[in-house]
């Protein structure tokens, strides 16, 4: 596959490393709530098995190291969007 | 032997005699021949023996569909099995010998499994061989396997070299006959870069089978003129010999190039090139593969398809017989008729299964039209053949054409699934082609030649457009229309005679039928069910006619039927081009340590460790067991000082003013204040509570920390460190980089460190304890100004440092402390001693970290902060992970301290059990996860884990190893075995 990154352009997917869903993204942040345990057993092993678009993490480790938001879809391989995650990251309210 | 069956003429340099062997006799060719080709010119018919029923076997095809022809190539190591002879491009000395016979090929005692053929229809290996169970592995299995089976390995490595490459262009060419070079002329016009790849190794295509005029010239010499054109332009790369066998995702092809004409005259060249070649668009125009006609005996050496039989006589002149008969469906076959008439060949009949008027007339030929042959006699050649009509005719050589179909193998590889087209009988591609991919000519079902050439002159054009190009106003070449008209042929019934379907995996039409009749009516059930196209050559010319069986036989149309598809690799590859250079040494990069060529000259004994090789031990004269050399430099350096390269340690430099907040969501323990100038052990665990990594961190000013990681998770820490940054956490003010090849690092320990390392670091450092104390880090010089970071931890439980310099100056550095420690004795230790120390002093590594252990099972439960929020903090707090019956780890001593010594293993591996249980899984308690023996306390002593450990110490178990034959009593005891108060640190 051939991963468009939004800074290097074009690059083979060889030279990164696949992690999962961007679920990832959504640490709880209620850690101290005794409740919380649900919502971290969720985050960890709960994942919709998408036939589609997926929206995925993979790690330009061969690169820049930078972590990527690839959305591809699941049955067709193609590539629609690659962000950076840090910008997605952070477009869903994450910072600090 | 003469080359009885040459004819004048031909693609080839009848003034260049090759000289080649086959089965050891010695035979001639000539200079364009292929194997194939030379031995049918040489009247060799009997090539080998079939997969199953070990029935003799002919060529049949010209080209990569050959089922049947497949041979062992060379001899010894260089020996390759199941090479297929019509794509062996010959060459003087070539060796080919014949597979999957024993004796001679004549004579092969195997062919007895033809008389039980009854017993090995489809689905035999379901319905025979069930009894007695015990029978299946011992007796029917390896006589099945030694009896079935295509060529044999020279088990032996590889001494040829392969290669790997990568390419770009805008548009790649698949196929480079009539269609492929109107494609290419067009497309390569317009300025596009363009890579023209076919799999022969003489450019034309069927160009160069027939006798069609381009341009009013030989189609020959038209192909030629072309790719002369092509060859001179710089935007194109022709690339022969070479097969695209899988299209992959975005644009990326497979392509295998064949070099073995190099590589034979020098063996440090590649005899194959792996190409991964990137390309924007392509079009592919493959072509179309004959297929035959079920009928009885279907399957006798000189039974050949007729579009090959026609690429013989005119492509290599040579006749594949003296007397040739044509069984065909459609007006192709007969272009084969008089083709071997025009050029002397006896044509002696010309039977067309179709109710039309005859084509044309033969000269010297019986027409028979609405006949079938239905059998043929001949042993190991064809002798006669018997038609519908009863009537018998001797021949030597029939060419079968049941159709052509077009080769849309590659147009599968993304799961596209071909469309039944009635008017050529036979599947062509549908939208559903791999993004980018068109295709034109045959391989789309377009069977006139002017059509075919036609469109890919518009196609090369309009794809070059697409992507912003403009060709230039060629005219398209001009040829004769020649119309292609086919009734499907499917076979005739053959009564008791076999009627072959896939040659190479010994599928007849009665297995096809059979199949059908015990319930399998999903094409794919029958393909897997008969193993129908299942062969190498993925019934490149048997899977239509297998289903046109089927489709008839169950009364239903082939839409209905439907087909399978085809998956890379178009035709098979070998291993070793996948590997290319990556091979012993050379399978993935070698790292050395900064110290590793000063090691060499001490003669030390080198381990890999994950991409690195350390060294092991450091052997001196006297020494004859690895023993020795450990159990030495552990007592020397616990006495005075040694020295380890612990350079593969990983390091990561961290900058920012929110660093110690970072370090406080990654670790177990607080680092939030950590002051500038000392170090810390931390502890990190996965999300999901379980231990990943452990080291050290160290400040070095307030906004900048140096990390170690263990030497295997160096890569993976980091990466997770950068997901917890730009993911998790994407605003904290913080910059990281691996520094793991930038600094050399070194152990310094032993009570004799500090009065080393003095001699070195430069003395505006202080270095006391009092300045310097344990767990102290910092900046500074050595050497007269050279930089270096300076910490003062141990792993091997002494008063212990370590040193970084950049890496340029590693070498110097452990010269300059060997030379400064001389006067201390000082030793370099390697991996095992530095093993041993750490075991002794109960520090937790690899075989402990297994990714099961959480910071509990490791004794680590108290360092677990409560006040912070970090990665694995509230899974790692679930009930499960916190019984104390879990594995968890503890020291393991002999309550005889002799034990083992003799025997001279260590209890590594061993399980634990109480002290009167049986050896069983279910009285298994734990294990001994590392072991070694101890120089300070004259034992062997391990590191494992028990159920409950942590409140059990000074019970008696035992440890037993059932591999290594030893059972001994041990005490469950603290893991710190060697100064548990840590005094000899802090001094």
């Amino acid at each position: 596959m051939i991963i468009n990154h939004p800074l290097l352009g074009p690059r083979d997917s060889e030279e990164f490393v696949y992690l999962g869903s961007t679920d990832l993204i959504n640490r709880p942040t209620n850690w101290e709530e005794e409740a919380s345990a649900e919502d971290f057993y969720q985050y960890q092993y709960i994942r919709e098995n998408i036939a589609g678009d997926h929206q995925e993490l993979w790690y330009h480790e061969q690169g820049d190291q930078s972590w990527l938001v690839v959305t591809r879809n699941t049955l067709t391989h193609e590539i629609k969007k690659v962000e950076l995650a840090q910008d997605v990251s952070r477009a869903m309210g994450r910072g600090k | 032997m003469s080359q009885t069956h040459r004819k004048e003429g031909g693609l080839i340099d009848q003034d260049k005699t090759l000289t080649f062997t086959f089965n050891g006799q010695i035979l001639r060719g000539y200079e364009g021949d292929t194997l194939a080709s030379a031995l049918l010119a040489n009247n060799k018919r009997l090539v080998g023996r079939s997969f199953k029923y070990h029935r003799p076997r002919g060529i049949v095809t010209v080209g990569s569909e050959e089922p049947n022809a497949i041979m062992e190539i060379g001899s010894g190591a260089h020996k390759e099995p199941n090479t297929r002879a019509t794509v062996t491009q010959l060459y003087n000395g070539l060796e080919a010998n014949s597979q999957n016979h024993r004796g001679p090929l004549g004579f092969d005692l195997m062919a007895i499994t033809d008389f039980f053929s009854p017993m090995l229809s489809a689905g035999f290996y379901y319905k025979t061989f069930m009894w007695p169970k015990a029978f299946w592995e011992k007796i029917y299995e390896p006589a099945i396997r030694n009896s079935a089976g295509l060529g044999i390995l020279s088990k032996e490595p590889d001494p040829d070299t392969y290669d790997k490459g990568f390419r770009y262009c805008d548009i790649l060419i698949i196929g480079t006959g009539a269609s492929g070079l109107s494609a290419a002329l067009t497309a390569a016009s317009s300025g596009a870069k363009v890579i023209l790849a076919d799999e022969d190794f003489l450019m034309g295509g069927r160009l160069n089978s027939g006798t069609a005029k381009v341009n009013d010239i030989k189609g020959s010499e038209w192909a030629k003129s072309a790719v002369e054109k092509l060859s001179a332009m710089d935007n194109v790369t022709l690339m022969s010999d070479t097969t695209i066998f899988g299209v992959y995702d975005h644009g990326i092809y497979g392509a295998l190039e064949n070099r073995s004409s190099e590589s034979r005259a020098d063996s440090k060249k590649p005899r194959q090139v792996n190409w991964r070649i990137y390309a924007k668009r392509s079009i592919l125009c493959a072509g179309a593969i004959e297929r035959s006609i079920a009928f009885g005996n279907n399957d006798r050496p000189g039974i050949m398809l007729a579009g090959a039989v026609r690429a013989y006589i005119n492509r290599f002149a040579v006749a594949t017989g003296n007397k040739v008969s044509v069984y065909t469906n459609n007006d192709d076959g007969w272009q084969t008729a008089k083709d071997l008439r025009s050029k002397g060949v006896k044509v002696v009949a010309v039977i067309d299964s179709r109710s039309i008027s005859p084509v044309m007339g033969i000269q010297g030929a019986e027409i028979f039209m609405g006949t079938d042959v239905v059998d043929t006699k001949g042993r190991r050649a064809l002798k006669s053949i018997k038609l519908s009509n009863g009537k018998s005719i001797d021949t030597d050589s029939l060419a079968v054409s049941g159709g052509w179909n077009p080769n849309l193998h590659l147009t599968c590889h993304h799961r596209g699934i071909p469309k039944w087209n009635e008017e050529i009988a036979s599947f062509i591609p549908d939208e559903s082609t791999p993004p980018g991919m068109s295709v034109a000519g045959r391989a789309k079902g377009t069977m006139a030649l002017s059509d075919a050439m036609k469109e890919g002159h518009d196609l090369g054009a309009s794809v070059a457009s697409d992507l912003g190009y403009e060709a230039a106003d060629l005219k398209a070449a001009s040829t004769p229309s020649v119309a292609y008209h086919v009734v499907a042929n499917w076979g005739v019934p053959s009564g008791k005679n076999r009627a072959w379907v896939d040659f190479q995996n010994d599928v007849t039409a009665k297995d096809v039928r059979l199949a059908n009749q015990e319930g399998f009516k999903s094409v794919e059930h029958v393909k897997r069910y008969t193993t129908l196209g299942m062969a190498t050559d993925q019934g490149k010319t048997a899977n239509v006619l297998g289903i046109g069986i089927m489709a008839e036989n169950m009364g239903q149309t082939m839409e209905e039927t439907g087909t399978t598809i085809f998956r890379p690799p178009y035709s098979p590859v070998a291993v070793g081009a996948f590997a290319g250079r990556r091979r012993g040494m050379e399978f993935y990069p070698t790292r050395y340590t900064p110290s590793h060529k000063w090691s060499e000259e001490q003669g030390a004994v080198f381990v890999e460790v994950g991409m690195w090789y350390r060294s092991q031990w450091f052997p001196q004269p006297g020494e004859t067991h690895w023993r020795q050399s450990v159990d030495r430099e552990v007592l020397k350096t616990r006495a005075s000082v040694g020295i380890c390269d612990v350079t593969t340690l990983g390091k990561i430099d961290i900058k920012g003013s929110d660093v110690s907040e970072f370090l406080n969501k990654v670790y177990v323990n607080a680092f939030a204040k950590l002051p500038v100038g000392k170090t810390r052990y931390g502890l990190m665990l996965r999300e999901d509570g379980m231990a990943m990594d452990d080291g050290t961190t160290a400040r070095l000013a307030e906004d900048h920390f140096v990390m170690t990681t263990t030497t295997a998770n160096a890569v993976s820490v980091y990466r997770h460190l950068q997901f917890c940054h730009q993911v998790l956490w994407p605003d904290l003010d913080v910059h990281m980089i691996s520094v793991t090849e930038q600094y050399a690092q070194y152990a310094v320990a032993g009570p004799n460190s500090r009065n080393l390392l003095q001699k070195i670091v430069d003395p505006e450092h202080d270095i006391s304890n009092e300045a310097f104390p344990f767990m102290g880090a910092g900046a500074i010089t050595v050497c007269g100004g050279i930089p270096a970071r300076l910490f003062r931890i141990s792993f091997s439980g002494e008063l212990a440092y370590e040193i970084a310099v950049p890496t340029r100056y590693g070498d110097a550095l452990m010269r300059a402390m060997m030379e400064a420690g001389e006067e201390f004795d000082v030793v370099p230790y390697g991996t095992e001693a530095l093993g041993v120390m750490r075991i002794e002093k109960g520090h937790a590594a690899g075989p402990e970290l297994n990714g099961q252990t959480s910071a509990h099972d490791l004794g680590m439960g108290g360092m677990v902060s409560g006040k912070k929020d970090f990665i694995g903090y509230k899974l790692g707090q679930r009930e499960e992970l916190l019984r104390n019956d879990r594995m968890q780890m503890v020291g393991f001593k002999p309550v005889n301290k002799d034990d083992l010594v003799e025997k001279g293993h260590s209890m590594a591996g061993s399980h634990l059990l109480g002290l009167r249980e049986e050896a069983t899984t279910h009285n298994d308690q734990g294990w001994i996860s590392s072991s070694i023996y101890s120089p300070m306390l004259g034992c062997y002593i391990g590191l494992g884990f028990i159920k409950d450990g942590l409140n059990r110490k000074g019970e008696f178990v035992r440890a037993v190893d059932l591999v290594r034959n030893s059972d001994i009593e041990v005490e469950i005891c603290s893991p710190h075995f060697y100064d548990p108060e840590g005094g000899r640190l802090r001094v």
